[in-house]
């Protein structure tokens, strides 16, 4: 168990030096002059060469990775070139804000796609078992801004149920704030549910074929207690890492409901920073994302090894 | 000798069961109805200026935010360009990008997971980290950092979702070499002095094409879906251009909802949804021959 944590400690901080590495290249050495791009084409080349040294983007590479790398392990995650104040208050801002989305968006779509996953599977190759799944691919392949243009026409604009925008105002209550969220989280949910109930489904179908649960029912338990007690037990473990993994498609879909919904979460905040150039900020926030996605699929494997008797065995064996 | 006859007994009931197979695709009403609309829109994409009564960027300005008529079948917008002529021609450039950078993808993620699930060992190591690192990012978010630093353009587009994908498919195709590397025809080849390249090209990569073709159709739904968020977010396809994604973001811009102009918006939405469920109908039918 202790091995296998520092392999899989280890293979994550390799990960994420990778990470680093892409965002590096893609946020700091493909834009060319940071200075140029933004004083424009009129701006002399004194000002511009100015405002580099300034941004201290006219040192060698591999100084600038290296500082900025030594920077984000004291935190310092670099300097907004929009604000020219640090960027880490926007970013904790704005993740505390995506957090309460992405969460309600979870605690909705979890139960349901288990659900409809489990339902489909008890359906097998019949109607109802098409219907979920077809349904659920459909819904998981529409971009969000489509069902989230469509829910706000019907849900905010003609029958007026739920607010247009996800910002409730500050000092708004707990309640209120629930308001506003439910719209922007459903065109999330739309495109979690095909995943989540498509592997909640497959799992469903192999536990029901198994011996274990042919056993089950020749013993004469009756159907309800086998799927309870057998079938759901089983199936349900593969389905954590799906979700687990989904957290990162959750988070590009933020970008857009959240710019949809006017909200000041993490993917407005990438949004913004990617409309300003404004590179610093882009990279923090791409940089999270990848760090909240790593540390998710981490949870998810630690759970699966807590919950599944036999992984752990084989863990401790090899 | 014998081991000659072996590879000639793989291959002969392959060759066998393609037409059964593109028969049974055939006979699925999900199939034929997927196909059919794709059909329609790559007949959109080329014809549509044709076909369209209006050309999409005339602006009627005395016809501005007109509701859906006999004149407009899907009305106008804030400058009186009728919506179904962008409908239909905004087809063209989401059929050209999505095609060619999944082609993209799925080319150099076959030859990038045949490889790692031929030699293994350090190199697959090496690659499963990087492409580890690649998915730890949703798709649109890296499309969106590469797309930023480059400018939006359509090849630009192409390359950087075609890469996006291949790591993806690198990792699909590796599962699948994997499973195939330990049976008898590929130590057969090896004994008989085959190099490398040939197993892997010759051998292998017929016996895992199926899985290939349907990572190709998944991974299309997914560049249609990328391109038309980044379309709508401002970072693919640029206006004036007529794209789907790009005119809902337009309309957005303008508060078409909120002003009751709601055909701006549903229409291009509606176009968006039937094309990638149509893609969806035939990657679940293709699946389903597979599997039976």
């Amino acid at each position: 168990m202790g091995l296998f944590l520092l392999r899989r400690l280890g293979l994550m901080v390799l990960t994420l030096w990778i990470v680093t590495l892409i965002v590096f290249f893609a946020g700091q050495v493909l834009p060319g002059d940071p200075g140029r791009a933004i004083l424009g084409n009129l701006a002399s080349q004194q000002s511009v060469q100015v405002l580099d040294h300034q941004l201290g983007v006219d040192r060698p590479l591999l100084t600038r990775y290296f500082s900025w790398i030594g920077g984000l392990f004291r935190g310092n995650m670099g300097i907004s070139y929009t604000y020219r104040t640090p960027v880490e208050p926007f970013i904790r801002a704005a993740l505390i804000n995506s957090v309460k989305l992405g969460l309600l968006a979870f605690v909705i779509v979890v139960p349901l796609s288990i659900l409809g996953g489990v339902t489909a599977a008890l359906f097998h190759s019949r109607w109802p078992d098409r219907v979920i799944s077809i349904a659920g691919l459909s819904l998981a392949t529409v971009p969000e801004f489509v069902s989230g243009s469509v829910l706000l026409v019907i849900f905010g604009v003609e029958l007026k149920w739920l607010p247009v925008s996800a910002s409730a105002g500050a000092g708004a209550s707990d309640l209120s704030q629930f308001r506003h969220l439910i719209l922007p989280a459903i065109p999330l949910v739309f495109v979690l549910f095909g995943y989540i109930a498509r592997m909640a489904r497959a799992g469903t179908i192999e536990a029901l074929n198994s011996d274990y649960t042919r056993t089950a029912v020749l013993k004469g338990i009756r159907r309800s207690t086998v799927i309870r007690r057998h079938v759901l037990r089983n199936s349900l473990l593969p389905t954590i890492t799906v979700i687990a993994t989904q957290t990162g498609y959750l988070i590009g879909g933020l970008v857009v409901v959240e710019t949809l919904f006017d909200y000041q979460g993490i993917g407005s905040l990438i949004y913004k920073a990617a409309v300003g150039k404004d590179f610093p900020m882009l990279d923090a926030g791409v940089l999270i994302i990848g760090v909240v996605y790593v540390l998710a699929t981490l949870a998810a494997d630690l759970l699966l090894m807590w919950l599944n008797p036999r992984l752990r065995a084989e863990e401790g064996s090899s | 000798m014998s081991d000659v006859t072996a590879e000639v007994a793989v291959t002969v009931p392959q060759l066998k069961a393609e037409p059964t197979r593109w028969s049974l695709l055939l006979r699925r009403p999900t199939f034929l109805i997927g196909a059919a609309i794709v059909l329609f829109w790559i007949v959109c994409a080329v014809f549509g200026h044709r076909i369209a009564s209006y050309s999409p960027l005339a602006q009627q300005l005395l016809s501005t935010n007109a509701a859906p008529s006999a004149a407009h079948w899907f009305g106008t917008d804030n400058i009186g360009r009728d919506v179904l002529a962008r409908v239909i021609v905004g087809s063209r450039e989401i059929l050209i990008v999505t095609p060619l950078a999944t082609l993209l993808g799925t080319v150099l993620g076959t030859v990038l997971g045949l490889a790692m699930g031929y030699f293994s060992g350090l190199l697959d190591l090496l690659v499963s980290r990087v492409l580890e690192a690649v998915l730890a990012l949703p798709a649109v978010i890296i499309a969106f950092l590469f797309i930023v630093a480059l400018g939006p353009s359509v090849p630009t587009l192409i390359i950087v979702i075609g890469l996006i994908f291949t790591p993806l498919i690198a990792r699909t195709v590796r599962s699948s070499v994997l499973t195939e590397r330990h049976l008898d025809y590929i130590a057969s080849a090896r004994l008989l002095g085959e190099n490398p390249a040939r197993i892997m090209y010759a051998e292998i990569l017929p016996n895992v094409l199926p899985s290939i073709l349907v990572e190709f159709t998944v991974r299309l739904g997914y560049a249609i879906f990328t391109v038309a968020t980044l379309s709508f977010l401002g970072f693919g396809i640029q206006p004036p251009t007529p794209d789907w994604g790009a005119d809902i973001a337009y309309a957005n811009q303008n508060n078409a909802l909120l002003s009751g102009y709601w055909w701006q918006v549903l229409f291009p939405a509606l176009a968006i949804a039937s094309l990638v469920i149509a893609i969806n109908l035939i990657t679940d039918s293709i699946e389903q021959v597979l599997a039976s």
